[in-house]
């Protein structure tokens, strides 16, 4: 059965040293992650030190690496006190003594100086064999070094599973601090492992539904600052946003085409809820639903041709499916259950996940498109906007950790689950980055 | 209860402060291509008018004050008998008082989807709209908006609060 294990990690440290670099300090929540559910079939690794830098402290490579690769849920890295020798580069390895500590593979490197201020070099060893797997130098800079330090997770994490690792991503979600009624509402991007939290945009009126652009550089969000929901599209570098939908009624659920044009969107006339499109350069506006049911919650299917959302034109919420075009006839795609809602399409098009109602409590299921077989992946009863990580290995939602909202991640085959919590406040709606730019 | 009372106004006011700091908020201005609900003036945006209620008015509007909220079963968007009454006296305000405008915010518990709740709040609060205007308040006089879970009335997950936050508020322009 499952192991469990609890860890904490404190961004603080780091975040003193982003105010001394000059950054403005963050009045928002810190994040925690702790793991809570692990698996005992992850594959030993050890993550040595890294040479040229001190241990411990937040930019320290090798302990960032190690908590990318164990939160991925394939990995189990060895605990420092463990190693016997810190070997920081090939050549000083004595493979018999990670044999003997059980580790299967190894990775050692040091941070040097480098033209473009640092270096990061470092190498990946199979343990049994001794064979070199991976080599590389990294340039980098002070304020790079986590930055650099995931792009190594990912390196590793693809030349031992075969799939590219998502730890260079971000995450955007919203956090909510004070009590009802009068709350404060943040829309945040962090890295994907919650360090380094940014505001995207604050209000005393709720905000929801974020959505990554395809780039990855926009994020388009409801938002109630006008006293009624309207629809936004902020481009993350400059900050500046243009207001793309504040129609009469409900400005609800802006999810993008695959090509980036294209906002699928729910709005209301005479107060019932249709799936539109707009395409965002022309503002062109199309119905594509027109029934007397809720229709809300639009995710593009992989092609771009249709798109699935939620609907509760049978009595209660389900997933169907629709094509993009006009008037075409929607098809229902869930059956199993009373309560279906909120469909995310995994990156390789093949499962959607959703919040599926499960013997009387909301939780996070993933169904086999070709199968419809499914299988619920989260244990709580308020599980909500699960989102895959674009390498579909893991997906993040909401929950709730003692009556507040937390985030989650569950790897998609349930085995190993996470919690990102914050030390005030409450977290919602997490969306996933796209990959960045190779 | 004091306690809680007082906690609640400390709440109200810090609302009020929110509110009053972000209408000067440059993003906010600009046209509104939607027009309708956001220029109800329930914001204090439209302050003037407050002043020009005639006595008689303000009085109606201060006995409506105390029951100005719905509250919904599980699921539903049905107005129970026992809210009927509710539904009649702001009717009979609304159809005395043309000029009145009124705006119905839907709400919902927090249990399921997010946007889906949007929908159940929105059917709610088009629920208390032909309630109304079948009891003769125009079309006109009405707004609504729906905050699905996104604005609870109360913290708390046990069925008292979901019960509460299940709800359409009904409130009058000032």
């Amino acid at each position: 059965m499952s192991t469990s294990i609890k860890r904490a990690r404190r961004p603080a440290h780091w975040l003193c040293m982003l105010s001394l670099l000059g950054f403005a300090a963050p009045t928002q929540a810190q994040l925690r992650l702790d793991i809570t559910k692990g698996t005992s079939d992850a594959v030993p690794i050890a993550v040595v030190p890294f040479g040229g830098q001190p241990e411990g402290g937040p930019a320290d490579v090798a302990s960032v690496v190690g908590s990318d690769l164990e939160r991925s849920g394939r990995f189990a890295p060895m605990p420092r006190t463990d190693m016997v020798t810190r070997p920081v580069q090939g050549d000083q390895i004595r493979f018999e003594d990670w044999r003997l500590l059980k580790s299967d593979f190894l990775v050692v490197g040091q941070v040097q100086p480098g033209a473009s201020g640092l270096a990061v070099r470092f190498e990946l060893f199979n343990v049994a064999t001794g064979q070199q797997l991976l080599a590389k130098e990294l340039p980098t800079t002070e304020a790079g070094l986590r930055a650099t330090a995931h792009r190594i997770s990912d390196l590793v994490f693809e030349r031992l599973t075969g799939v590219r690792g998502a730890f260079s991503t971000r995450l955007a979600y919203v956090e909510v601090e004070g009590a009802p009624p009068a709350q404060r509402y943040r829309l945040m991007v962090s890295d994907a492992d919650g360090f380094n939290p940014r505001k995207v945009a604050d209000s005393p009126e709720p905000l929801m539904s974020p959505a990554w652009s395809p780039d990855g550089q926009r994020l388009a969000y409801v938002s109630f600052e006008g006293k009624a929901s309207a629809i936004y599209v902020q481009d993350l570098a400059s900050g500046k946003r243009s207001r793309v939908s504040a129609r009469a009624g409900i400005n609800g659920a802006p999810a993008w085409s695959p090509d980036g044009r294209t906002l699928a969107l729910t709005l209301s006339r005479g107060g019932n809820l249709d799936i539109y499109t707009l395409v965002l350069a022309s503002q062109t506006l199309t119905r594509v639903t027109s029934d007397d049911a809720i229709d809300t919650e639009s995710e593009w299917a992989r092609d771009g041709e249709s798109i699935y959302f939620t609907s509760d034109r049978a009595g209660s919420a389900q997933i169907y499916r629709v094509s993009a075009d006009e008037g075409a006839r929607a098809e229902r795609v869930t059956f199993t259950g009373s309560y279906n809602a909120r469909p995310r399409v995994s990156p390789d098009g093949e499962e959607l996940a959703m919040v599926t109602l499960d013997r009387g409590n909301y939780r996070i299921a993933v169904m086999n498109l070709k199968t419809r077989a499914l299988r619920v992946l989260s244990s709580s009863n308020q599980d909500e906007s699960p989102s895959y990580a674009p390498n579909g290995v893991t997906l993040i939602y909401g929950t709730q950790d003692g009556g507040r909202g937390a985030l989650a991640t569950v790897s998609s085959d349930g085995r190993s689950q996470q919690r990102l919590s914050a030390d005030r406040g409450e977290l919602r709606e997490p969306a996933w980055s796209p990959f960045p730019a190779r | 209860m004091r306690l809680m009372q007082a906690a609640l106004v400390g709440f109200l006011v810090l609302g009020l402060v929110a509110c009053q700091k972000k209408q000067t908020r440059p993003d906010e201005q600009g046209a509104d291509p939607g027009g309708g609900v956001s220029t109800t003036g329930v914001d204090g945006s439209t302050t003037g008018q407050a002043s020009d209620l005639q006595t008689a008015q303000r009085q109606a509007l201060d006995a409506l004050k105390t029951r100005s909220v719905i509250y919904f079963d599980y699921d539903s968007s049905e107005i129970r008998s026992e809210y009927l009454q509710v539904v009649t006296a702001h009717a009979a305000y609304l159809v005395k008082y043309p000029n009145a405008k009124v705006r119905l915010e839907g709400h919902t518990d927090e249990r399921g989807s997010r946007e889906y709740n949007i929908g159940l709040g929105e059917r709610r609060a088009q629920a208390v709209r032909r309630a109304l205007q079948l009891q003769g308040a125009t079309e006109a006089q009405i707004a609504t908006v729906s905050y699905g879970e996104e604005r609870p009335a109360v913290a708390g997950g046990e069925e008292q609060a979901l019960a509460q936050n299940r709800r359409v508020e009904i409130v009058h322009a000032q």
